[in-house]
């Protein structure tokens, strides 16, 4: 009785480890998606096999496991690595062009065709009197 | 108006990605610039009893050397290391290294730093933002880092670079 006791508790323990387990690894793993590895510098810390990505998943895992949040993990990586390693820049002034960017050629590119579209609809030769009498004589 | 209007914006392209291709991705702007050196307590590398802080360097301009036996590029700017050391306190930063690799190193290599510290998992070197072995900081008397160096330490680097800002710190201190 009192070793069913035991293996009771014992499995609602490991229940719950793995509970608790399979959070923080979905956590660790959103972060490493978010965060730049700079050995190869165009993987995330989740892509890279480099011996510092994996260092940094584990900084990571135990920085969650100790109770930080997701912001406190990212602050002590701009604070080591700079604000390079974030994968989703903050917009700031140094980062402006880069947010925008996109945009302005966008709009740059709408512009552009419509200018064209507009030539070309003024440059239809418009027809005179006769000229429109004949046509539509010819297409009887 | 549209034969200016084409060249000119190509010509601005062509000058655009020129600039992009001079840069060096790999340099990164490290924030820990103007900033006290992180702390740390390490064992030494030669002596595992005793421990050094960058506390103890305090009042001086020192450098600090990320180096390993496994990096090659350690290897190639030893020499450069070497002569730096004789102008200027260098303190070895033993990265993810084991001391019967380290060790041996440096006696077929020789040992140009006053001592080395021997961070066998990396944590400190984590701290102090290193990405690519080898890494060279100048700290300046309060402790502050003044200057970072990622990759081989090149001739030109050191004179220029690193020994008038040594220099500097050390007259102007």
């Amino acid at each position: 009785m009192a070793a069913a006791r035991v293996l009771l508790l014992w499995l609602a323990c490991v229940a719950a480890l793995a509970a608790e387990s399979p959070g923080l690894e979905k956590r660790t793993a959103a972060l490493a998606h978010e965060l730049r590895c700079l050995v190869c510098q165009n993987q995330t810390l989740a892509d890279s096999n480099a011996p510092l990505a994996v260092d940094l998943r584990n900084q990571i895992r135990e920085q969650l496991a100790a109770g930080k949040s997701e912001q406190d993990v990212l602050d002590f990586m701009v604070a080591r690595y700079g604000e390079f390693v974030l994968y989703r820049p903050p917009l700031r002034a140094a980062t402006l062009a880069l947010w925008i960017g996109p945009f302005v050629f966008l709009a740059l590119g709408v512009w552009l065709l419509a200018r064209r579209l507009a030539r070309r609809r003024a440059a239809e030769p418009e027809l005179s009197g006769a000229e429109r009498e004949r046509a539509a004589k010819l297409l009887e | 108006m549209k034969t200016i209007w084409l060249p000119l914006g190509f010509i601005a392209l062509i000058g655009l990605l020129a600039a992009g291709l001079r840069l060096n991705p790999r340099e990164v702007p490290s924030p820990l610039i103007g900033k006290p050196a992180p702390h740390f307590e390490l064992p030494l590398l030669h002596e595992p009893d005793k421990r050094f802080t960058q506390r103890d360097m305090l009042g001086k301009v020192w450098v600090l050397n990320v180096w390993a036996s496994w990096c090659p590029p350690c290897l190639v700017e030893h020499p450069v290391v070497t002569e730096l050391a004789g102008s200027v306190p260098v303190i070895g930063l033993n990265y993810k290294d084991a001391r019967e690799d380290a060790l041996p190193w440096l006696k077929r290599n020789g040992d140009p730093y006053q001592f080395s510290v021997y961070d066998a998992a990396g944590r400190i070197a984590i701290d102090y933002g290193v990405y690519g072995v080898p890494e060279t900081y100048v700290i300046d008397q309060k402790g502050v880092i003044r200057y970072k160096h990622i990759g081989p330490l090149t001739r030109e680097v050191a004179q220029t670079r690193l020994r008038t800002l040594v220099k500097e710190l050390d007259g102007g201190g």
